[in-house]
């Protein structure tokens, strides 16, 4: 145990002077035709990318993705971001992902991750947990939990990111 | 320990990245730390009116801060937890301080090794599923050895060995698995441009442990096969799987010698505005555990999913929520999700969403063989007749935006509640209950909202009828205050007409959030992901950290 803590340590400092290399990490995901894919592989030609975490389950969740549709195709056209949700649903729900989606409308890129492995891979905690990835690739920001109106921080947070400026503060 | 194993597997790290020491300087800058924390405290007061009681140390936390660090392909971690003493209501063999989690894991062309803790599940999880609910301490995770093949594209295989968590300690069962997993449209050219995609996948799972009853003569390995396919096809798709496992007498089943099985089937269409997912499930005498006289949520190696809704509305979700029976039960549930377009009679000028929810768990039949002194197979079991209703769930919900400042969510369920099975509670009626809820949130500005909900439950037996109301103001993105009020107006007794009030104020800032709140919680049956877990009644203020960084 503590030659194990002792070489994690060792990694821990010497990555502490490297904290701008903040990319997605590969992780196998499914897709809702049950294939896998792997998370490294999100692109979007340069333009900004948001991860939100969510399931079936989940009302904030819900409510995000749904106020976000109304409003995605005004999102795209002047932005080009792309939303990918990631449903951490489990066996027990996962073969409604695809129903709720479509039923709702999404026009998202939607990917489940049934056993949590790539929310354990970004240290999400509790959902909905949201990222920004820039395009370059970088996670940029995150954010834990959703309130109405939260939308427009994040949209605030694209626009600047579209047109290439930094929003580490 | 495995000492040897992680020296060989850091050795060949270090081959990889050549030795000198420019190299390793560039190699290092391109690693990354990831993680996140958590930490939950609550003060306990005495409060007989709701028979919350106040344990000796008045204080109890929770804590746990996870580490990964990557890069490229090798990886490593670590989790630290801290119980001071457990939160009551958490499972009480989470006790004091420790590093609970440590893993390190490569990458080399197509092979993927873990060596230490893992997650890992096979197809469904009917023979193998290892995961972790932190916020109800479930946690069965692996600690052994991984190893994933992929031997061309569209297979992959997994072998894996080790034992499983519980609280502190690890179980006394080894658990050998592997599975292998084929995409056929991968694999055959011809399939490759085929508008059909079909994966089919086979895991055998099996358990050692020692037979040292003085009762019986037991057997001391036990395997699982478990065969599985998805088929998808447009907006079509089907997802089915079958578990047989070899007899396994244990406590949940009263060390009988008969074998189990399990089938799983999920069919779902969909299209634009309109989706519909039907599924049906049996197990029978499934309970699959690395100790076999482990009870509860302990050193559980499969999984066997509940099929019905899972609610997330306070009194539907915490008072009678359903937990899969692992000795037997059939279960169907079908759902539908209909959006009428803006523009139409129904939908109005801003659209309507309606969602049609219906599930049934039985038990599944069984006749007696009496024959306890002799084979001890228990009982036989007509596969297809069902025995007495353990559930059932008919509730629809329909979404509703009047106008830019106001939505709605209402909700209507009717419950059939088999305690005497489900929360084991010998001699207690069934519940028949009916909820109903409206969920209403208004919009002042862009940022400034308030979300109204008021709930009731309506039912004869148990502790009679409940209302709830619930006030949330948020100010996005980083504030939120909320007041909620249950009163169970309708117990029998007049005396257990309580309120049970609480008010709490969150901030979030980015990965961070921090809550309080102080007030009453009602007994209830929290469940997330499935697992759900007993609340005792309690008063008194409670704090929660979580961070993600």
């Amino acid at each position: 145990m503590k030659f194990f803590t002792t070489l994690f340590l060792g990694f821990f400092f010497l990555t502490l002077q490297a904290q701008d290399n903040n990319i997605v990490p590969n992780v196998k995901v499914q897709q809702l035709d049950g294939n896998t894919f792997n998370t490294g592989d999100f692109k979007n030609d340069g333009k900004p990318i948001i991860i939100n975490f969510w399931a079936t389950w989940c009302s904030p969740c819900k409510r995000e993705l749904n106020n976000i549709a109304e409003m995605y195709d005004e999102w795209v056209e002047e932005t080009g971001v792309k939303l990918v949700a990631i449903s951490i649903d489990d066996t027990r729900n996962m073969s409604k992902v695809a129903p709720y989606v479509n039923g709702k409308g999404w026009e998202y890129d939607v990917y489940i991750d049934p056993n949590g492995d790539f929310k354990r891979a970004l240290g999400v905690n509790n959902i909905p947990h949201t990222f920004l990835v820039d395009g370059n690739g970088k996670i940029v920001w995150q954010h834990n939990s959703y309130s109405e109106g939260d939308e427009y921080e994040l949209y605030e947070l694209v626009k600047k990111l579209a047109a290439g400026k930094s929003i580490t503060d | 320990m495995k000492l040897k194993t992680l020296l060989a597997i850091c050795l060949a790290f270090f081959g990889f990245s050549k030795l000198s020491a420019q190299n390793f300087e560039e190699t290092m800058s391109n690693g990354q730390i990831r993680g996140n924390f958590q930490f939950d405290m609550q003060y306990y007061q005495e409060d007989s009116a709701i028979g919350a009681q106040q344990p000796s140390e008045e204080i109890l936390s929770n804590g746990f801060l996870n580490l990964i660090y990557t890069n490229g392909n090798f990886s490593t971690g670590i989790r630290y937890e801290s119980y001071q003493n457990a939160l009551l209501g958490f499972p009480n063999g989470y006790k004091g301080n420790g590093l609970t989690y440590r893993f390190a894991t490569f990458k080399k062309d197509k092979l993927t090794v873990t060596a230490g803790n893992f997650y890992e599940q096979f197809g469904n999880g009917l023979a193998f599923r290892s995961y972790e609910e932190r916020g109800l301490g479930y946690d069965n995770a692996m600690d052994g050895i991984r190893i994933k093949y992929e031997l061309m594209e569209g297979i992959n295989l997994t072998g894996l060995t080790g034992k499983q968590r519980i609280f502190f300690e690890y179980g006394e069962g080894i658990v050998r698995g592997f599975d292998a997993d084929i995409s056929l449209n991968s694999v055959f050219k011809s399939l490759k441009e085929n508008k059909t995609k079909i994966r089919v996948g086979g895991s055998a799972v099996s358990k050692y442990q020692a037979d040292q009853d003085s009762r019986y003569v037991l057997p001391e390995n036990v395997a699982t096969f478990a065969g599985r396919v998805n088929i998808n096809r447009g907006k079509i798709n089907f997802n089915g799987e079958y578990a047989y496992k070899s007899n396994d007498p244990s406590g949940d089943n009263g060390f009988i010698y008969k074998p189990g099985e399990a089938i799983f089937l999920q069919s779902s269409y969909s299209q634009k505005g309109l989706g519909l997912v039907l599924s049906a499930k049996r197990n029978d005498n499934m309970s699959f555990r690395s100790n076999r006289t482990e009870s509860q949520q302990n050193l559980l190696i499969n999984y066997l999913p509940a099929l019905t809704k899972q609610h997330t509305y306070n009194l539907l979700a915490t008072l009678y929520p359903y937990a899969t029976q692992l000795n037997g039960e059939v279960a169907f549930q079908a759902d539908l999700i209909y959006k009428f377009k803006k523009g139409t009679m129904i939908g109005g000028e801003n659209g309507m969403d309606i969602q049609i929810n219906y599930s049934t768990a039985n038990n599944i039949d069984t006749t007696q063989l009496n024959d306890e002194n002799t084979l001890r197979k228990g009982y036989k079991s007509d596969y297809f007749k069902i025995g007495e209703v353990f559930f059932k769930d008919f509730n629809f919900q329909i979404d509703k935006k009047f106008s830019n400042k106001i939505k709605g969510r209402f909700t209507y369920a009717n419950l059939v509640y088999n305690q005497e099975v489900i929360a084991g509670k010998p001699g207690n009626p069934t519940v028949y209950a009916n909820v109903g809820i409206a969920d209403v949130t208004y919009k002042f500005t862009m940022r400034n909202s308030l979300r109204t909900e008021a709930q009731v439950l309506l039912t004869e037996q148990d502790h009679g009828d409940w209302a709830t109301l619930l006030l949330e103001y948020s100010y996005s993105p980083h504030w939120f205050v909320a007041i909620l009020d249950q009163y169970n107006y309708g117990n029998a007794i007049s005396k257990q007409r309580v309120h049970y009030y609480n008010a709490s104020v969150g901030y979030n800032n980015k990965g961070n959030r921090i809550t309080m709140s102080y007030g009453r919680q009602r007994a209830g049956i929290f469940c997330v992901g499935g697992v759900c877990r007993v609340v005792p009644a309690s008063n008194g203020l409670y704090l929660s950290i979580t961070s993600s960084f």
